[in-house]
Order: structure tokens, then sequence, then C-alpha cells
């Protein structure tokens, strides 16, 4: 297979062209502006269209409106642009229509910093807008796996009528590695009973978001619930690392995952029995895995983000249930954690010295 | 007998659920005429907006999505965009447009996008149940402006004829009332010129219809198309601003 030397953006935007993605609306924001970038060069190339929006609120609006057309749709931003595309993400959801979101993440609230860091894991997996609905969530830890994944999203969207959100860091989007590119694919959703393409010879279609009284609001809810619900079981992605006789278990996603992953064979060289386990799917979280540790050999687990406080926590807390210490290990704001402060981190915890948790 | 005078199609046979006296029926039937007589109704695609114009779901016959508020043109973009040979309309009220979606309709007309507009002004806002909007007039009572829209700290009445045929690039932009059957006659011309626009890849168009509230202004539907007279369209003049052959 051909390998192709590409930036971590630019990567996930060929991903997506090669998936069928036909439009693509999106807004300057560092540090993912080489998406919108690559997509205006390339997408009409295939045929497709860009649109730079005037606000990252109008971008999301625009990808809703031709994801109603059958087209495969996608939109790209960082922390404070999915803020304000969460209200557009949200509507696409109430309007059961498939789309992809790409977030970039920076580092801390408000304009906070444009470096790498992962501090947008509730906004991810918790609150990407208002009503209550979730999306599956992506999280690659190679340029390589932003390729798969990206490609791979556009599959559940459609499959789900939902939004699906690929979530990296900043590293990941600036730094280059080989891929394999998937073949290109003529993907849409156009020849479904849904899309809105004038009513030629059929009764008129309405794609809503609203409903005026309570009863159908409610029976819409039960039925995304059960959908969300069926996440669990069949599309829950995890990767584990050298966690056969761990003592010490790391849970850390994308980037800090990497660098988690170059400590643990440092500290398997001198000894430590210390493993990771990688969620690949932010939501549904793989909660099943830190349910099922063995916890007569588990003592610690170690959370590790690129977050100030840590966000996953919360959810290896749910599937830990105190049946082992949990602390957290991170750098933020754009400092990206360094291979030697997570091996003396848990140096420190084998030694049964002090934990920061 | 030749039947002279019917149901457009693109208008479900259905009791009107608008408030008694209020113009949004007359505004989807003439919507609903032109789209028959330009046969669009099978290649239409109307975005509805937040107020009571989210309501025109119950009546026309055509296909429809809903948009969040203020956002019909961006939607209406993504759905021109890419499906360019169908007929897409936004139909928006004054603080759908005017205030929360003022950012998507200037830059929607600005980028030239291939839609038409409706845009509805009544001067409040109806659905919340009569707050002020951009376009309430100076010393209009509302229920956020309870002594009367006061220039100094709320504004004047924004005007978006105006402030849209001020940009290059949209093609067709005219304000039209609904307060008599004359007005109303006029205004359905200006729907269907400006739909024949986007039919012949022209451009964007922007329809403006003066409308009422008599609900929320608290008068009778009678007593709201004078006040029309009297006051709306005096701070709105009616007109073509913008027309590009």
């Amino acid at each position: 297979m051909k390998k192709h030397f590409m930036k971590g953006c630019e990567a996930i935007a060929e991903a997506a062209l090669r998936a069928g993605c036909t439009f693509f609306a999106g807004y300057p924001i560092t540090p993912q502006n080489e998406i919108p970038e690559y997509m205006s060069k390339e997408l009409p190339r295939y045929g497709g269209v860009f649109v730079q929006g005037e606000s990252e609120v109008a971008s999301v609006n625009m990808v809703l409106g031709a994801a109603a057309t059958g087209a495969r749709a996608m939109t790209s931003s960082s922390g404070p642009g999915i803020s304000l595309k969460s209200e557009g993400i949200s509507y696409i959801a109430g309007s059961r229509l498939p789309a992809v979101i790409v977030s970039v993440m920076r580092g801390g609230p408000g304009l906070g910093s444009i470096m790498p860091a992962q501090q947008d894991y509730l906004q991810a997996t918790k609150a990407s807008g208002h009503g209550g609905f979730r999306m599956m969530v992506f999280a690659p830890s190679t340029i390589q796996e932003a390729v798969d994944y990206t490609h791979k999203a556009f599959d559940y969207a459609d499959r789900d009528r939902n939004p699906v959100m690929i979530l990296v860091d900043g590293c990941l989007g600036a730094m280059m590695e080989p891929v394999i590119l998937p073949e290109y694919h003529d993907n849409c959703n156009k020849q479904e009973d849904w899309v809105l393409d004038g009513c030629r010879q059929r009764e008129p279609r309405t794609v809503l978001s609203v409903s005026l009284t309570g009863e159908p609001q409610e029976q819409f809810n039960i039925e995304m619930a059960k959908l969300y619900e069926s996440w669990a079981g069949k599309d829950t992605e995890v990767e584990l690392y050298e966690m056969d006789d761990a003592e010490i278990v790391l849970a850390a996603y994308g980037t800090s995952a990497r660098i988690a992953k170059t400590a643990i064979d440092t500290l398997r060289d001198e000894g430590v029995k210390v493993g990771l386990v990688r969620p690949i799917t932010l939501y549904p979280f793989p909660y099943e895995v830190f349910e099922n540790l063995d916890y007569k050999r588990v003592k610690h687990v170690l959370d590790v983000e690129m977050s100030i406080p840590a966000q996953m926590v919360d959810d290896v807390r749910l599937g830990v249930l105190r049946r082992a210490e949990i602390s957290t290990f991170g750098r933020s704001g754009g400092v990206i954690i360094g291979v030697d402060e997570i091996v003396c981190e848990v140096r420190r915890i084998a030694e049964g010295g002090a934990f920061n948790g | 007998m030749d039947k002279i005078y019917g149901r457009p199609e693109s208008i479900k046979n259905r009791v009107s659920t608008y408030c008694p006296g209020c113009l949004h029926g007359v505004a989807n039937k003439i919507v609903a005429e032109v789209l028959d007589e330009l046969e669009l109704r099978e290649k239409t695609i109307c975005v509805l907006p937040v107020g009571c114009g989210t309501l025109g779901l119950f009546y026309w016959n055509v296909d429809m999505i809903s948009s969040a508020h203020g956002r019909a043109p961006a939607v209406a973009t993504g759905i021109k965009r890419c499906t360019p040979d169908k007929f897409v309309f936004c139909y928006q009220g004054d603080g759908d447009l005017a205030a929360i979606g003022l950012s998507e309709i200037m830059h929607a007309a600005n980028r030239g996008e291939n839609i038409s507009i409706i845009f509805v002004n009544n001067s409040i806002y109806g659905m919340t149940g009569g707050q002020m909007a951009p376009t309430t007039l100076e010393d209009q009572y509302s229920t956020t402006t309870q002594k009367g829209r006061n220039p100094i700290t709320e504004g004047y009445p924004m005007k978006m004829c105006e402030i849209i045929s001020g940009l290059e690039a949209p093609k067709y932009v005219a304000r039209f009332s609904m307060d008599c059957p004359k007005n109303i006659i006029k205004a359905k011309a200006g729907i269907k010129k400006a739909f024949e626009l986007q039919i012949e890849k022209k451009g964007f168009s922007f329809v403006e219809l003066m409308s009422n509230c008599p609900t929320n202004w608290g008068v009778t539907p009678l007593e709201s198309l004078e006040w029309m007279r009297q006051n709306t369209l005096k701070v709105f003049p009616l007109g073509v601003y913008k027309e590009v052959e």
C-alpha cells in the first residue's frame, strides 16, 4: 500500500473527501485551519462544495442544510468554535441528520491558548449542546487512526442519523506521519426516505427539530435514548497495552496515550508492572474495561491527560468504583506531557509514594 | 363553469391556527400561489424560522426544514449549494432575521446566494409574547419596553431593505405591505419577481412583507391595519430598493 506523509489536519480532510464528503463549511480558528484550507482547495476537484462561513454558527448550520439534502457533510473547529457550534450540533441531533464534526483541542477556557491540549473532553462527551443528546466521539492517537476513524465516522453518522465527533489535540493536528489512505467512496444519503429534494410524485417531507406538544417530543427522546444505549454494547473501542499483569493502570487517550506508552516501555524495563487502557471511543466510554479489571492485582489507576483539572477521570471513576486508588497526572495550557514526567509519577506510585489525586 | 379561484396546491387543506387577523395567513397563501403559478412546488425546499413563522410547517404543502433562531439563510446556503437545481426559500420574521440572525442574512446576501427570502415584519416578537424587536417603532409599547421604545437606550427601528440593498450582490430587494388587497396584489407580484430571479439563477432576492400582530399590539384586527398605515408604513417606506436585471 502506498504511504503518504501527511499532516494530521490535512490527512483528516483527505480522509473525509475519500469517505464521500461533498460539503464542508468552516471558520478560521487555530489549530485546525489546515482542514478548511485543504477542503477549499481539494473539495471542488471532487465536485464538492466548500463554503467559508461568516461564523462558526453559520458554518454548522450550513452543514445541517447540506446534510438534509443527503450530502455527506463536515465541519471542524477548536474549543471556542465548538462552543459556538454547539447550537447547530444540537439542532443536527434534534433533526436526525448525519454530520461529522472535527474538534482540534487547545488549552483552557475562554480564548485559552492555541497550543495543543486536551481541555475539551467534557465538552465533547457531555456538553456539546443543549437538550441532552449524545454523539459518538472518537479519539485517535495516531494520524493513521485519525484517517481511519474520520472515514468510519461518516458511516456511523449515516447509520444513526446523528452527529459524530472526531476529537484530536493540536499535536495530532499539526504533526506529520506516514499514512495509508482509504480508497475513494462516493457514499451519500440521496436515496434515503428522509432527504429533502422536492416533493415530486410523493408527499412532502419535513426535517424538524421541533415538537409543539409533549408526547411526540418524549417519544423522540425515548427513541434516541435507545439509540445511545445501543452503542455501548457494539461500538465501544478501546486499546489495552501491557495489561496482562499490570498492577498500575494508566488511563489516557489521544496524544497522552502515545506518551504514556513510551513511559510504560521505560518502566517495564525497570520491572514496574504498568499497563494502559486507551479509550478510542470516548463516547460510548469503555466503562466495562475498568469495571472488569482484576482488582486483586490492580492497585492503582493513574489518569493521564493534557488537561488540568483532569476530565476523563470522571468516567474512569465510574468504571473503577473505588476498587482501586485513582490519581491524576497532567500538564495543560499547551505544555506537552514529558515521558519522564509520567515515568517519575508511576515510580512514585510503585514505591507507595504520595498521590496527587 | 370554469373554476377561477381555489386553494393553491402548495397550501394544505387545513384550518388556520394563526391568531385572528394575523397576516401570516395571507403571506403563506400568496407565497403558495406563486409556487403554484411558477410550478415550483415539487422542487421546493422551504426553510422555516423560529417564531410564528415556524407554523408554516402546518400549512405549506412542500418539503420543509426547521432551523435555529436566525440561521435559516445559513441552512438554505447548505441546501442550495448541494442541490442548485432545487428551489429554496426562507420564511423569517423580524426578530429572527434582524436580531439574532443578522449575521446570517447579511452574509448570505453578500455572497449572493441564489435563494429567496420572505421577511415578514410586524415590528414585534409575536410567538414569545410581544417583546421589543429591532423593528419596533419609536415609542411603541412592547412587554420589554413598557413605556415605549426609547431610542436613547434601545436605538431606532432597523430597516433591513435599506441595509441589504447597500450590498453589491443582492439582485432584488423590495418592501411590500399586506394591509389591503391592493398592496397584497403588489406583494404577490414582488414575490413572483424574486422567485423568478432564483429560477433564472440570477442570485439573492429579498422581499419584506409589512405585517401586523393584533394580539401583541393589543388592538383589533381592523385597528391593526389602520395602525400599520398610520405608523409602521411611515417608518418603513414601501417600494423596490434594488433591482438588477
